[in-house]
Protein backbone atom coordinates (compact mmCIF):
# COMPACT_ATOMS: atom_id res chain seq x y z
CA UNK A 1 0.00 0.00 0.00
CA UNK A 2 1.28 3.43 -0.85
CA UNK A 3 0.40 7.03 -0.23
CA UNK A 4 -2.29 9.03 -1.99
CA UNK A 5 -1.90 12.58 -3.26
CA UNK A 6 -4.47 13.68 -0.66
CA UNK A 7 -2.13 12.43 2.11
CA UNK A 8 0.52 14.97 1.12
CA UNK A 9 0.89 18.76 1.10
CA UNK A 10 3.68 20.78 -0.47
CA UNK A 11 6.29 21.68 2.12
CA UNK A 12 5.36 18.77 4.36
CA UNK A 13 8.44 17.23 6.00
CA UNK A 14 9.28 13.81 7.32
CA UNK A 15 12.24 12.84 9.49
CA UNK A 16 13.75 9.41 10.06
CA UNK A 17 16.88 8.39 11.97
CA UNK A 18 18.39 5.68 9.76
CA UNK A 19 21.45 4.85 11.84
CA UNK A 20 22.40 5.61 15.44
CA UNK A 21 26.14 5.34 16.20
CA UNK A 22 27.28 3.75 12.93
CA UNK A 23 29.46 0.74 13.61
CA UNK A 24 32.53 -0.31 11.63
CA UNK A 25 30.93 -3.73 11.42
CA UNK A 26 28.05 -2.30 9.38
CA UNK A 27 30.55 -0.74 6.96
CA UNK A 28 32.20 -4.17 6.63
CA UNK A 29 28.76 -5.74 6.05
CA UNK A 30 28.16 -3.21 3.28
CA UNK A 31 31.55 -3.95 1.70
CA UNK A 32 30.69 -7.64 1.62
CA UNK A 33 27.19 -7.19 0.23
CA UNK A 34 28.01 -4.52 -2.34
CA UNK A 35 31.32 -6.00 -3.41
CA UNK A 36 33.13 -2.67 -2.92
CA UNK A 37 36.20 -3.70 -0.91
CA UNK A 38 38.04 -0.39 -1.26
CA UNK A 39 40.30 -0.54 1.85
CA UNK A 40 39.42 3.09 2.63
CA UNK A 41 36.19 1.68 4.06
CA UNK A 42 37.34 -1.44 5.87
CA UNK A 43 41.08 -1.22 6.51
CA UNK A 44 41.89 1.20 9.36
CA UNK A 45 45.67 0.83 8.88
CA UNK A 46 45.47 1.62 5.15
CA UNK A 47 43.02 4.49 5.67
CA UNK A 48 45.31 6.20 8.21
CA UNK A 49 48.83 5.36 7.08
CA UNK A 50 48.50 5.25 3.30
CA UNK A 51 45.47 7.38 2.47
CA UNK A 52 45.98 9.94 5.26
CA UNK A 53 42.43 9.89 6.64
CA UNK A 54 41.66 9.81 10.38
CA UNK A 55 40.31 6.29 9.85
CA UNK A 56 37.86 4.31 7.77
CA UNK A 57 34.67 5.98 6.57
CA UNK A 58 31.43 4.67 5.12
CA UNK A 59 30.89 4.04 1.42
CA UNK A 60 28.81 6.87 -0.05
CA UNK A 61 26.54 4.13 -1.34
CA UNK A 62 25.95 2.87 2.21
CA UNK A 63 24.66 6.32 3.15
CA UNK A 64 22.55 6.39 -0.01
CA UNK A 65 21.23 2.91 0.79
CA UNK A 66 20.28 3.95 4.33
CA UNK A 67 18.67 7.10 2.92
CA UNK A 68 16.66 4.93 0.51
CA UNK A 69 15.20 3.09 3.47
CA UNK A 70 13.66 6.32 4.79
CA UNK A 71 12.05 6.82 1.36
CA UNK A 72 10.62 3.32 0.99
CA UNK A 73 9.35 3.37 4.61
CA UNK A 74 7.51 6.59 3.74
CA UNK A 75 6.38 5.83 0.20
CA UNK A 76 5.83 2.07 0.17
CA UNK A 77 7.65 -0.76 -1.55
CA UNK A 78 8.59 -0.70 -5.20
CA UNK A 79 7.21 2.79 -5.86
CA UNK A 80 10.32 4.84 -6.53
CA UNK A 81 10.67 6.25 -10.04
CA UNK A 82 13.81 8.33 -9.56
CA UNK A 83 16.34 8.78 -6.77
CA UNK A 84 19.59 10.72 -6.96
CA UNK A 85 22.05 12.28 -4.53
CA UNK A 86 25.24 14.25 -4.29
CA UNK A 87 27.70 13.12 -1.65
CA UNK A 88 28.61 16.24 0.30
CA UNK A 89 30.52 15.03 3.36
CA UNK A 90 32.03 11.84 4.67
CA UNK A 91 30.23 9.57 7.13
CA UNK A 92 32.35 8.19 9.97
CA UNK A 93 31.96 5.37 12.46
CA UNK A 94 29.94 6.73 15.39
CA UNK A 95 27.78 8.99 13.21
CA UNK A 96 24.03 9.21 13.68
CA UNK A 97 22.20 10.02 10.46
CA UNK A 98 18.79 11.63 10.05
CA UNK A 99 16.99 11.73 6.70
CA UNK A 100 14.75 14.75 6.09
CA UNK A 101 12.32 14.46 3.23
CA UNK A 102 10.30 17.43 1.95
CA UNK A 103 7.34 17.27 -0.41
CA UNK A 104 8.12 19.57 -3.36
CA UNK A 105 5.01 18.81 -5.36
CA UNK A 106 2.56 16.30 -6.71
CA UNK A 107 2.15 15.99 -10.45
CA UNK A 108 0.66 13.71 -13.03
CA UNK A 109 2.96 11.60 -15.22
CA UNK A 110 1.04 9.74 -17.93
CA UNK A 111 -2.06 9.59 -15.75
CA UNK A 112 -0.17 8.39 -12.66
CA UNK A 113 0.05 10.67 -9.60
CA UNK A 114 3.71 11.24 -8.72
CA UNK A 115 5.24 12.93 -5.68
CA UNK A 116 8.48 14.89 -6.05
CA UNK A 117 10.63 15.08 -2.93
CA UNK A 118 13.83 16.74 -1.73
CA UNK A 119 15.99 14.51 0.41
CA UNK A 120 18.76 15.58 2.78
CA UNK A 121 20.63 13.34 5.19
CA UNK A 122 22.51 15.04 8.03
CA UNK A 123 24.84 13.84 10.75
CA UNK A 124 24.65 14.56 14.48
CA UNK A 125 26.45 17.91 13.98
CA UNK A 126 23.86 19.07 11.45
CA UNK A 127 26.23 18.67 8.49
CA UNK A 128 24.61 17.44 5.28
CA UNK A 129 26.19 14.19 4.12
CA UNK A 130 24.00 13.57 1.10
CA UNK A 131 21.43 15.76 -0.61
CA UNK A 132 19.23 14.94 -3.51
CA UNK A 133 15.78 14.21 -4.86
CA UNK A 134 13.32 11.41 -5.32
CA UNK A 135 10.08 10.81 -7.16
CA UNK A 136 7.58 8.07 -6.49
CA UNK A 137 4.30 6.76 -7.75
CA UNK A 138 1.27 7.42 -5.52
CA UNK A 139 -1.98 5.51 -5.30
CA UNK A 140 -4.67 7.00 -7.50
CA UNK B 1 34.40 -3.14 -17.11
CA UNK B 2 31.00 -4.28 -16.02
CA UNK B 3 29.11 -7.43 -15.27
CA UNK B 4 27.60 -8.81 -18.43
CA UNK B 5 25.13 -10.96 -16.55
CA UNK B 6 23.73 -9.99 -13.16
CA UNK B 7 21.43 -12.58 -11.56
CA UNK B 8 19.32 -11.06 -8.76
CA UNK B 9 19.70 -13.72 -6.08
CA UNK B 10 17.72 -14.12 -2.83
CA UNK B 11 20.71 -14.41 -0.48
CA UNK B 12 22.44 -11.45 -2.08
CA UNK B 13 19.34 -9.26 -1.75
CA UNK B 14 18.91 -10.33 1.88
CA UNK B 15 22.51 -9.55 2.86
CA UNK B 16 22.39 -6.22 1.00
CA UNK B 17 19.19 -5.18 2.82
CA UNK B 18 20.81 -6.17 6.14
CA UNK B 19 23.91 -4.12 5.30
CA UNK B 20 21.89 -0.94 4.75
CA UNK B 21 20.00 -1.66 7.99
CA UNK B 22 16.64 -2.28 6.35
CA UNK B 23 14.55 -5.04 8.03
CA UNK B 24 11.65 -4.69 5.54
CA UNK B 25 10.37 -8.25 4.87
CA UNK B 26 9.75 -7.41 1.18
CA UNK B 27 13.52 -7.97 0.68
CA UNK B 28 13.74 -11.39 2.37
CA UNK B 29 10.44 -13.07 3.20
CA UNK B 30 8.98 -15.03 0.29
CA UNK B 31 5.56 -15.57 1.89
CA UNK B 32 5.18 -11.93 2.90
CA UNK B 33 6.22 -10.83 -0.57
CA UNK B 34 3.86 -13.27 -2.31
CA UNK B 35 0.94 -11.81 -0.35
CA UNK B 36 1.96 -8.18 -1.10
CA UNK B 37 0.86 -6.13 -4.10
CA UNK B 38 4.33 -6.76 -5.62
CA UNK B 39 3.87 -10.52 -5.45
CA UNK B 40 7.60 -11.28 -5.19
CA UNK B 41 10.71 -10.46 -3.20
CA UNK B 42 12.24 -7.28 -4.63
CA UNK B 43 15.63 -5.65 -4.17
CA UNK B 44 16.25 -2.38 -2.26
CA UNK B 45 16.52 0.81 -4.38
CA UNK B 46 20.31 0.99 -4.53
CA UNK B 47 20.89 -2.74 -5.10
CA UNK B 48 21.92 -2.38 -8.76
CA UNK B 49 25.29 -1.04 -7.58
CA UNK B 50 26.02 -4.55 -6.22
CA UNK B 51 26.30 -5.80 -9.81
CA UNK B 52 30.01 -5.18 -9.08
CA UNK B 53 29.96 -8.68 -7.55
CA UNK B 54 29.42 -10.09 -11.04
CA UNK B 55 32.01 -7.92 -12.78
CA UNK B 56 34.97 -10.25 -13.38
CA UNK B 57 37.40 -7.31 -13.54
CA UNK B 58 36.01 -5.16 -10.70
CA UNK B 59 39.11 -3.37 -9.37
CA UNK B 60 37.90 -2.86 -5.78
CA UNK B 61 38.04 -6.56 -4.91
CA UNK B 62 41.20 -8.57 -4.21
CA UNK B 63 42.05 -11.18 -6.84
CA UNK B 64 44.06 -14.29 -5.87
CA UNK B 65 47.59 -14.15 -7.22
CA UNK B 66 47.46 -10.41 -7.84
CA UNK B 67 48.80 -7.65 -5.65
CA UNK B 68 46.20 -5.99 -3.42
CA UNK B 69 46.89 -2.50 -2.10
CA UNK B 70 45.33 -2.87 1.38
CA UNK B 71 47.33 -3.52 4.54
CA UNK B 72 48.85 -6.88 5.44
CA UNK B 73 52.20 -7.12 7.17
CA UNK B 74 52.75 -3.54 6.00
CA UNK B 75 50.29 -0.66 5.78
CA UNK B 76 49.49 -1.13 2.09
CA UNK B 77 50.41 0.56 -1.17
CA UNK B 78 49.69 3.89 -2.75
CA UNK B 79 47.79 3.14 -5.92
CA UNK B 80 48.11 4.98 -9.22
CA UNK B 81 44.97 6.92 -9.89
CA UNK B 82 43.74 6.52 -6.32
CA UNK B 83 42.15 9.39 -4.48
CA UNK B 84 39.00 9.61 -6.57
CA UNK B 85 35.74 9.91 -4.66
CA UNK B 86 32.12 9.22 -5.45
CA UNK B 87 30.46 12.59 -6.14
CA UNK B 88 26.94 11.74 -7.29
CA UNK B 89 24.71 8.75 -7.86
CA UNK B 90 21.39 8.69 -9.72
CA UNK B 91 18.85 5.94 -10.41
CA UNK B 92 15.88 5.81 -12.75
CA UNK B 93 13.54 2.91 -12.00
CA UNK B 94 11.40 1.44 -14.74
CA UNK B 95 10.23 -1.33 -12.40
CA UNK B 96 11.58 -2.88 -9.17
CA UNK B 97 14.29 -5.54 -9.44
CA UNK B 98 12.86 -8.93 -8.49
CA UNK B 99 14.64 -11.99 -7.15
CA UNK B 100 14.95 -14.29 -10.14
CA UNK B 101 15.63 -11.54 -12.64
CA UNK B 102 18.71 -12.14 -14.75
CA UNK B 103 19.90 -8.75 -15.91
CA UNK B 104 22.26 -7.79 -18.66
CA UNK B 105 24.42 -4.79 -17.88
CA UNK B 106 25.79 -2.20 -20.29
CA UNK B 107 28.00 0.64 -19.12
CA UNK B 108 29.20 3.61 -21.13
CA UNK B 109 31.22 6.66 -20.16
CA UNK B 110 29.75 10.14 -20.45
CA UNK B 111 31.75 13.24 -21.36
CA UNK B 112 34.15 14.30 -18.57
CA UNK B 113 34.02 17.87 -17.22
CA UNK B 114 36.02 20.16 -14.93
CA UNK B 115 35.33 22.67 -12.20
CA UNK B 116 37.63 25.04 -10.41
CA UNK B 117 37.44 24.36 -6.68
CA UNK B 118 38.97 26.26 -3.77
CA UNK B 119 41.97 23.95 -3.70
CA UNK B 120 42.48 23.44 -7.42
CA UNK B 121 40.83 21.91 -10.40
CA UNK B 122 38.30 19.11 -9.97
CA UNK B 123 37.93 16.49 -12.68
CA UNK B 124 34.56 14.79 -13.01
CA UNK B 125 33.82 11.58 -14.90
CA UNK B 126 30.52 9.80 -15.29
CA UNK B 127 29.35 6.33 -16.17
CA UNK B 128 25.87 5.45 -17.33
CA UNK B 129 24.77 1.86 -16.78
CA UNK B 130 21.64 0.25 -18.18
CA UNK B 131 20.18 -2.90 -16.63
CA UNK B 132 17.88 -4.92 -18.90
CA UNK B 133 15.88 -7.94 -17.86
CA UNK B 134 15.60 -11.40 -19.43
CA UNK B 135 13.05 -9.99 -21.92
CA UNK B 136 15.34 -7.14 -22.98
CA UNK B 137 13.24 -4.54 -21.13
CA UNK B 138 15.05 -1.66 -19.46
CA UNK B 139 14.63 -2.02 -15.67
CA UNK B 140 17.08 0.43 -14.07
CA UNK B 141 19.27 3.20 -15.44
CA UNK B 142 22.12 4.23 -13.16
CA UNK B 143 24.45 7.22 -13.45
CA UNK B 144 27.58 7.43 -11.30
CA UNK B 145 29.76 10.54 -11.09
CA UNK B 146 33.30 10.39 -9.75
CA UNK B 147 35.55 13.30 -8.86
CA UNK B 148 39.30 13.54 -8.67
CA UNK B 149 41.43 16.48 -7.60
CA UNK B 150 44.04 17.43 -10.17
CA UNK B 151 47.50 17.53 -8.64
CA UNK B 152 48.58 21.15 -8.10
CA UNK B 153 51.28 22.09 -10.59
Amino acid sequence: MGLRATDLTVGQQFETVVVDDLKRTQIVQYAGASGDFNPLHSDEVYAREIAGYPGVFAHGMLTMGMTARALTDLLGDGRLLRFGVRFTAQVWPGDTLTVRTTVDGVSDEDGVPVVELSVVTTNQDGTDVVSGYAAARLDA
Amino acid sequence: MAAERFPVEAGHVMTFARAVGDPNPIYADTEHAAASELGAVIAPPTFAIASAQFDPDYPLRPTPGQEWYGSGGGPGLTRDGAGGLHAEQHFIYHRPLRVGDVLSVHTRSGEPWEKSGRSGRLLFTEQITEFRDQDGELVVTMRSVGVQREAAS
